[in-house]
């Protein structure tokens, strides 16, 4: 199993490096040294935390405002726009495929003084804003934005699995429509909306780049800690132990949420 | 028939729909905006219209350097992983075996894993190693979070394809080989066609992974980063639209091949 092979060198091994790394005394760059818990004790008696918290933070507000918005474009994509589903899906593919930053970018673009927003508004009314970039709603619309396909597919996939005839069964039982919402959809969908949440709220734990584009580094979160710890600090055992710490985190909601699932039930419906 | 209400929260769910269509599109046409400026600031509404950026930026030698291995970084990453994704995709899928649940979640954790710190986790095993760092390190890199993702792409068409065919052809007294070239590979080609355009793309936008793991090769991502942090340019945004542009041509050029030759195949049957 070629697959097996790729995830041991490419993906277990380097976890075990960094989980070895994070046992290393300070500033040193090879893992064969006495362990020390060093690293931790630091990170312990540090601000650090404050990091860890708006991570979560930010991503489980993401995670949210996302939920709203997802929620009637997946219902939509399966139920009201027939053919067009096709063409809205490929729409909302591409931005996939260009990178993180220069999507990022545009909204600097878009949202700075004198930028396509602001600029506009003086040119043809007059009105003089000041601009929300590099603040924490930038950061957040940003976040939004980035994650915006990481929750519509798998919602989709979910919204999808609800089969007509539950819902129509409902209504000649005499449901509401929140009622069917409630009873029927909702729980029917679970499976895909539990993954939409699990992949948005990880990715937006690691999260680095919308902090520092459009966030003009208001919040710290720990992906930049690690960073700093890696390069300018150049500590890489202090670097390692925060990675651990994040890991555990995102690891243990992962291997939470996944193993309620049957994979083959998910994706494997038609 | 639709009821009065089911049509106006139709028509709502539309306007919704669009809604994000247009925010998600925001920031690309920012950039495209941006790039086709003449001045040195990017400043709205544009004084100066003219593609003089885009030649500067095209008669740079640094330009080529970088598209040339963002193109060979892909390139790679998209041939490996799809052949090795192809096989993980029929076990993920198609054939039963022990382990195979545990297998499937095991395939799926690098997509769940945030990849600015996997890129760092394996920026630390490749020292660990001793390896020297170049475009071919970051392919391995890109491969560890590619391949999985293109597992899962090509795994949804194996889920719809009917083992039947194969029994039949083997029935018909085709050899192992003939069924797997006449019968398997045609039938999930459409698969592994989004797979190989899954696979480029990605890699081809990635930034977390390049960042820490291509050493003095650098990629059209890094650089745009690199500048965007760095100071404006509007080398910037006509990099930027080159990559969006690229993106969007080969994802709808891919997509109408499919359609295509689903047609085409269609009307054989018929």
């Amino acid at each position: 199993m070629p697959i097996i092979l790729l995830l041991l060198a490419g993906f277990v091994a380097p976890l075990l490096a960094v989980v070895a790394f994070s046992f290393m005394p300070e500033r040193s760059f090879s893992i064969w040294q006495a362990p020390t818990l060093q690293n931790y004790e630091v990170i312990f008696n540090s601000t650090n935390y404050i990091s860890f918290l708006w991570s979560l933070g930010l991503a489980t507000v993401t995670v949210l405002i996302l939920a709203v918005i997802c929620y009637p474009i997946a219902y939509g994509l399966t139920y009201v726009f027939g053919k067009w589903a096709m063409v809205l899906m490929l729409l909302f593919t591409i931005p996939l495929f260009v990178s993180e930053n220069v999507r990022l970018y545009g909204w600097v673009l878009f949202l700075i003084k004198n930028g396509v927003l602001l600029g506009t508004m003086k040119s043809l009314f007059g009105v003089d804003l000041s601009s929300i970039l590099f603040t924490k709603t930038a950061i957040i619309i940003g976040m939004v934005y980035v994650y915006f396909p990481f929750m519509l597919f798998p919602m989709t996939l979910g919204v999808s699995m609800v089969p007509n005839e539950a819902r129509d069964a409902a209504y000649d039982l005499g449901a509401s429509r929140w009622q069917v919402f409630k009873e029927i959809e909702l729980p029917l969908a679970m499976p895909g909306i539990m993954i939409g949440f699990l992949l948005t709220f990880v990715l937006a734990v690691g999260a680095i780049a919308e902090a520092k584009v459009v966030g003009g580094q208001q919040i710290i979160p720990i992906t930049h800690d690690i960073e700093i710890a890696f390069t300018y600090a150049q500590n890489w055992p202090l670097g390692a132990a925060l990675s651990v710490l994040l890991m555990i985190v995102v690891g243990a909601l992962v291997l939470l949420v996944l193993r309620r699932f049957d994979l083959d039930r998910v994706l494997g419906r038609r | 028939m639709k009821s009065a209400g089911q049509r106006s929260r139709h028509a709502l769910i539309v306007v919704w729909t669009l809604a994000a269509v247009v925010f998600l599109y925001i920031p690309t046409v920012c950039i495209v905006l941006a790039s086709l400026t003449d001045s040195r600031y990017f400043v709205f509404p544009i004084p100066r219209w003219g593609f003089g950026w885009w030649q500067k930026t095209f008669d740079s030698f640094q330009t080529w350097q970088l598209l040339d291995t963002s193109v060979t970084i892909a390139l790679c990453v998209m041939v490996i992983s799809v052949v090795i994704a192809f096989f993980g995709a029929l076990a993920f899928a198609r054939y039963d075996w022990t382990g195979r649940s545990i297998y499937q979640k095991l395939v799926l954790l690098p997509i769940f894993f945030p990849q600015a710190v996997l890129g760092l986790a394996l920026l630390l095993w490749f020292n660990a190693l001793g390896m020297e760092l170049s475009w071919k390190s970051a392919i391995f890199a890109h491969l560890v979070w590619i391949v999985p993702v293109v597992t899962l792409v090509i795994s949804i068409q194996v889920y719809s394809f009917d083992p039947a065919l194969e029994e039949a052809a083997f029935d018909l007294g085709a050899s192992r080989w003939q069924v797997f070239k006449e019968v398997t590979l045609p039938v999930l080609f459409p698969g592994i066609f989004s797979g190989c355009l899954f696979a480029f793309l990605l890699s081809w936008g990635n930034f977390p992974l390049s960042l820490y793991t291509t050493g003095a090769d650098t990629t059209v991502p890094e650089f745009l980063y690199a500048k965007m942090v760095a100071g404006y340019t509007p080398g910037v945004p006509v990099l930027g639209t080159v990559s969006t542009i690229g993106a969007i041509v080969l994802l709808l050029g891919g997509y109408a091949l499919i359609t295509l030759i689903r047609h085409a195949r269609q009307a054989r049957e018929e």
